[in-house]
């Protein structure tokens, strides 16, 4: 009779068989584990040649790091970062007056201060802060910006420009296109057939027509669709053009996430006697707009990333200031141009990647289904 | 209505906005600035330089409006339009005068509600290709590409050209000035074709200036001008006042340089435009020294052009047709009496 | 205490928080102040167009336009129409925004399995693609593929020059395809290509019937390639006998004529550039969709291939990607209407699409503002309007049967 083998205390852990750890390993079963993926390795391979030491010669390698104009004319197949260096002033303030830079600091300062407080976890009175940057904020940017009170100086809005100005189209485009997107929202979802059809039509107009003919009609047309004599700020035009395209867009997020609420939440408020208002303030829209967050930011992306079209109805934002510097004789040299595309490229990858990892941080959070 | 005054006024409240009565004048005056529209960068006639500030012949022309409405010629809004908004923003009432390199024709004159003022710049159409295409005449471009801007004169200018002569061609047009130069330093066309005095101006940003030449063949009579809105007189006068003014003043010797002690000269003529007793602003709705401030801010119309596009600046233009009648030019202005 | 009118006084005091009548006050006024706004733009525009002087009305489309195209589909010359103009330029606008539609979602279906690979490196480049191209503005994007289509192609006359063949001539003016001139009997090769298309259909239906009865595959996707290369082929050559003189089919090569070359199919390199940007650029948000469709399906589905014994490839084609599409056609949907839209950024690289040609260079020499505009936007409205309703008939076609 055999004698079984049994043993009361935990044997410890036997090391994995040789041949499944290591990088050995690790390469042939993500690399090589089949003929169709060793050629797709060799493809990307051969893309990476390809594509990375150029691009890294181009910009860093061989650049012009230093001078100015001469030294760029002296080696004009590469990057010439000192043509940056000149403009840099302008490519952030554009035409702010010198002596008044200091406020579009602040403002932007005060920005960074507060979503960066809004996005570290576990901080206090969020929900406040955010509250603030909502609606506070704005009303101080501007008049940091403008001016005209608190003995500020003002400063026209036609001399704004540059980064500050991208800013500013986007910020407040994202500050009003999120309450109006929400309103749209409930009104497209509203049993009242006129509005739900007031609704509907709005949204599928503004986002049924490129930005570029809102731009157009609002920056040009607007006037003759006003009384003889009323006009306002061309700048407060854009953003309203701005505001509602992407209130449309938002409108859409927001009924996406309306629409996943289960039904027993709305039959449970209404069981509960709670009023339309009281019933999307505090049941429907705090679940709806939080499962919305990543759409709600990648509308905030794309919002950002058409602040550029400004530059066609003559505001000059980042990419125009960037124009208007390449446009200086003094650097007509071949490789200005691709040196401010590629900086301006630069500069909005930043800012939207990172909108992008903040999203895809809380829909990691949110998502609460099991994930392999 | 009443409606609209309120609409108006509560606009006014909440987006902090001007209002004002229909004529520009009054406008202009009550928003403390003429709004004019400029090109979007076109050295020479209007370009702004580092800090934001507008210069050029056609900047100076707003200046000179301003400094006769306000005794100060820095109270001008710029507001930079490409070729397709420039219209359309002069009809709305989004800028006060067009001063952009705009060719006079009797269809914006009539059917666009503009009113062309006077010619500050007498320009032609001409070609610039690259040298080492070896080509010494426009009538060898048959079969050519043309680089051009949408929405001007020039794009009809070139099919009206090789349908005339008979060849073909084909057309690339670009919304901004610095694309189509983008296009042509690129290669994409054998020719660029726009006024002159723009060739001149955007022959400096290609990459090498030295490679091109411009034709010698003009096509097409392009007399550059201010516009302003069709139907307010009263502003349209002093835009052309002002505009004859300037050359004027060229013609009776007045400089801002010596605008002070001819003030008191006993010449008649130079008496009547910037005399102290001068009653020529007030039949335009302005102050007596109105030319007095214009030619002490902005100087006199050959000042403006020596320092913007003359040869010594950039663009080395000579005077050309662009000299005063009396010099053997065509610039002829109204006598101001 | 009771009054004589007790009944009525209830109803009177409920008239206010009656729903029905609520609702109904809310919707009378919110179409009262619509119809407001909209007669106070009207009447606004129209004084204001009357004060200024301003031309208004349609019938400047009938008029001379005056102005040169460099990509006519139809026959346009400068002696057409403003009316032709608009047509040519909505065809243009049609023409790139469909190449796009088919190009970006070949390039974002590809991205989007490539992002959900086992190869690392396929998977990471994947990933750094999407990153890129979806978070740097469309506008920079379009810039740089004309200029860099544009720098390494060599103009047409320094190849001339070089004595290099410029048949198929690819350079900086243009692709210039050979252009087929149809001779006698050419009809049959045109024949051919008509069979062989209905006869891959009816094979097609007929297999998967098949398969439904026996399980038995069929290689469809070879046999009707097969035919759809070989039936032309046949009328080509049956139109050779019959012609025996003249060649059924010729084509005609572009040949350098003066500075340009003449003749052949040019494709210019604007389409190309335009073309390009808008895939590659919608191609990192349809990679996104594709990749959070595939994943919408529970991991159980393709566990249950597997142990059906069903080969990864076919478990993604038959099991997840049905599945995939579900969740992927709605936001597919409007990125195709993004795409579209953004078509409109041609103006800034010359592509004569709709916004460069009729509200641009149309609406400078008119000045009819409000009349281009509106027409041109309402186009646009047009194609999304179709192409969502088209979408969503897509998708209710493709959505579950559930019971």
């Amino acid at each position: 009779m055999s004698k079984a083998v049994v043993t009361d205390e935990k044997l410890p852990d036997l090391p994995p068989p040789s041949n499944t750890v290591g990088p050995v390993h690790w390469v042939k079963e993500n690399l090589l584990s089949s003929p169709g993926n060793i050629a797709l390795t060799i493809f990307a391979a051969w893309l990476i040649y390809m594509l990375v030491p150029g691009t890294l010669d181009w910009t860093i390698i061989s650049a012009v790091w230093a001078g100015g104009a001469d030294a760029c004319r002296a080696n004009p197949e590469a990057a010439c970062w000192p043509f940056v260096w000149t403009k840099w002033e302008q490519f952030i303030y554009g035409f702010y007056p010198a002596e008044s830079r200091w406020r579009v600091d602040f403002a932007m300062l005060l920005l960074v201060v507060g979503i960066a407080y809004l996005m570290i976890e576990k901080t206090p009175g969020k929900r406040y802060m955010g509250l603030f940057m909502l609606v506070i904020y704005p009303i101080i940017a501007w008049i940091l910006l403008y001016g005209s009170v608190f003995g500020l100086e003002e400063v026209k809005t036609n001399k704004w420009g540059g980064f500050s100005l991208t800013l500013v189209i986007a910020l407040t485009g994202i500050v009003f296109s999120l309450p109006i997107g929400v309103v749209l929202a409930l009104g497209r979802r509203s049993n009242m057939p006129a509005i739900r059809s007031i609704c509907v039509v709005f949204i599928e107009f503004w986002r049924g027509v490129p930005l570029i003919s809102v731009l157009f009609m609002s920056s040009v047309m607007l006037p003759l669709f006003l009384p003889e004599g009323v006009s306002f700020n061309d700048l407060l035009r854009a953003l309203i053009g701005v505001a509602l395209f992407s209130a449309a867009y938002m409108a859409e997020v927001v009924r996406g996430g309306l629409q996943a609420i289960p039904k027993g939440q709305y039959e449970g408020a209404d069981s509960l006697g709670l009023s339309y208002w009281q019933k999307m303030r505090l049941i429907i829209l705090p679940q709806a707009l939080k499962i919305v967050i990543p759409g709600i930011v990648n509308t905030f992306i794309g919002l950002f990333k058409d602040t550029t079209l400004v530059l066609i109805i003559g505001l000059l934002d980042l990419l125009g200031t960037v124009q208007a510097g390449i446009a200086d004789p003094n650097w007509s040299i071949k490789s200005v141009p691709y040196t401010g595309y590629a900086f301006t490229a630069l500069v909005f990858f930043i800012c939207c990647y990172g909108m992008s990892l903040y999203s895809r941080k809380i829909e990691e959070k949110l998502h609460t289904g099991h994930k392999r | 209505m009443k409606l609209k005054t309120l609409l108006a006024a509560s606009a006014v409240v909440v987006m902090g906005s001007s209002i004002a009565g229909a004529a520009t004048l009054d406008d202009v005056k009550a928003a403390g600035a003429i709004k004019c529209g400029v090109s979007q960068g076109l050295p020479g006639f209007s370009n702004p330089d580092d800090q934001g500030n507008w210069t050029g012949l056609d900047v100076d022309v707003c200046r000179a409006m301003a400094a006769a409405v306000f005794g100060d010629a820095s109270k001008v809004e710029y507001v930079p339009l490409s070729a397709k908004t420039r219209f359309t923003a002069l009809q709305s009432g989004e800028i006060d005068v067009l001063s952009r390199n705009t060719t006079w024709t009797f269809s914006r004159d009539n059917n666009l509600g503009l009113e062309f003022v006077g010619v500050n710049y007498y320009d032609g159409q001409g070609f610039m290709v690259r040298k080492d295409l070896g080509v010494k005449s426009a009538t060898e471009l048959s079969g050519a590409a043309v680089c051009t801007n949408t929405g001007t004169t020039t794009e009809l200018n070139v099919a009206d050209y090789f349908r005339s002569q008979g060849m073909d061609y084909t057309v690339v047009a670009f919304e901004k000035a610095d694309e189509v130069v983008a296009a042509y330093d690129a290669g994409r066309c054998d020719v660029y074709t726009t006024d002159r005095s723009g060739l001149a101006a955007q022959r400096v940003k290609l990459s090498d200036p030295d490679a091109h030449v411009v034709l010698p063949e003009i096509i097409s009579k392009e007399p550059l001008g201010p516009a302003v809105r069709h139907g307010d007189n009263q502003w349209g006068d002093i835009a052309r006042w002002t505009l004859n003014a300037l050359i004027n003043a060229e013609e009776l010797g007045i400089t801002s340089a010596n605008v002070d002690e001819m003030r008191n000269s006993d010449n008649p003529g130079i008496k009547r435009i910037i005399g102290a007793d001068s009653e020529l602003g007030a039949q335009l709705g302005l102050s007596s020294d109105w030319a007095y401030n214009i030619v002490k801010q902005v100087g006199n119309y050959g000042e403006a052009y020596e320092r913007n596009v003359g040869p010594n600046t950039s663009l080395k233009l000579e005077r050309g047709v662009n000299e005063l009648w009396s010099k053997g030019g065509i610039l002829y202005a109204a006598p101001m009496r | 205490m009771t009054t004589p009118n007790v009944a009525d006084q209830p109803a009177k005091a409920s008239m206010l928080y009656d729903p029905r009548v609520r609702s109904m006050a809310y919707q009378g006024l919110a179409l009262i102040a619509i119809i407001w706004f909209g007669y106070f733009i009207w009447d606004n525009a129209t004084t204001n167009m009357e004060n200024r002087g301003i031309k208004t009305g349609f019938d400047f489309l009938w008029n001379r336009a005056g102005f040169d195209i460099i990509q006519t589909p139809v026959e346009y010359t400068q002696d057409s129409s403003y009316g032709r103009s608009f047509l040519v330029g909505l065809i243009n606008t049609l023409i790139v925004a469909g190449l796009g539609v088919i190009v970006a979602t070949i390039l974002g279906f590809v991205i989007g399995v490539a992002r959900l690979s086992n190869n690392y490196v396929i998977r990471k480049l994947a990933t750094v693609y999407i990153e890129i191209f979806r978070n740097i503005p469309l506008l920079l994007q379009i810039f740089f593929w004309y200029h860099a289509v544009l720098k390494p192609l060599p103009s047409p006359r320094s190849l001339y020059e070089k004595g290099e063949v410029i048949a198929f001539g690819i350079n900086n003016r243009g692709a210039y395809l050979p252009e087929p001139i149809f001779g006698d009997y050419s009809f049959l090769i045109l024949l051919g290509l008509i069979a062989a298309f209905l006869g891959s259909y009816f094979l097609g239906k007929w297999a998967k019937k098949r398969q439904e009865m026996t399980g038995m595959p069929f290689p469809v996707f070879l046999c009707s390639f097969g035919m759809i290369i070989g039936l032309p082929f046949i009328g080509w050559l049956m139109a050779m006998v019959l012609a025996s003189e003249s060649a059924p089919l010729t084509f005609s090569y572009a040949e350098m004529a003066g500075f340009q070359l003449k003749g052949g199919l040019p494709i210019i390199p604007e389409l190309v550039a335009l073309l390009i940007a808008l895939a590659v650029y919608t191609a990192a948000f349809i990679a996104e969709i594709v990749r959070a469709g595939i994943q919408s399906v529970s991991h159980g589905q393709t566990e249950a291939a597997h142990a059906l014994g069903i080969r990864n490839g076919v478990t993604l084609r038959l099991v997840i990607i049905p599945q995939a599409l579900r969740v992927i056609i709605p936001p597919l949907t409007s990125q195709y209407l993004n795409l579209t839209k953004n078509s409109s950024l041609a103006t800034a690289i010359a592509y004569p699409d709709l916004v460069s040609v009729f509200a641009g260079t149309a609406l400078n020499q008119t000045g009819q503002a409000v009349e281009i505009i509106s027409l041109t936007m309402a186009v646009y409205l047009l194609v999304s309007l179709t192409t969502s309703v088209f979408m969503n008939w897509y998708n209710s076609k493709m959505s579950l049967v559930e019971r």
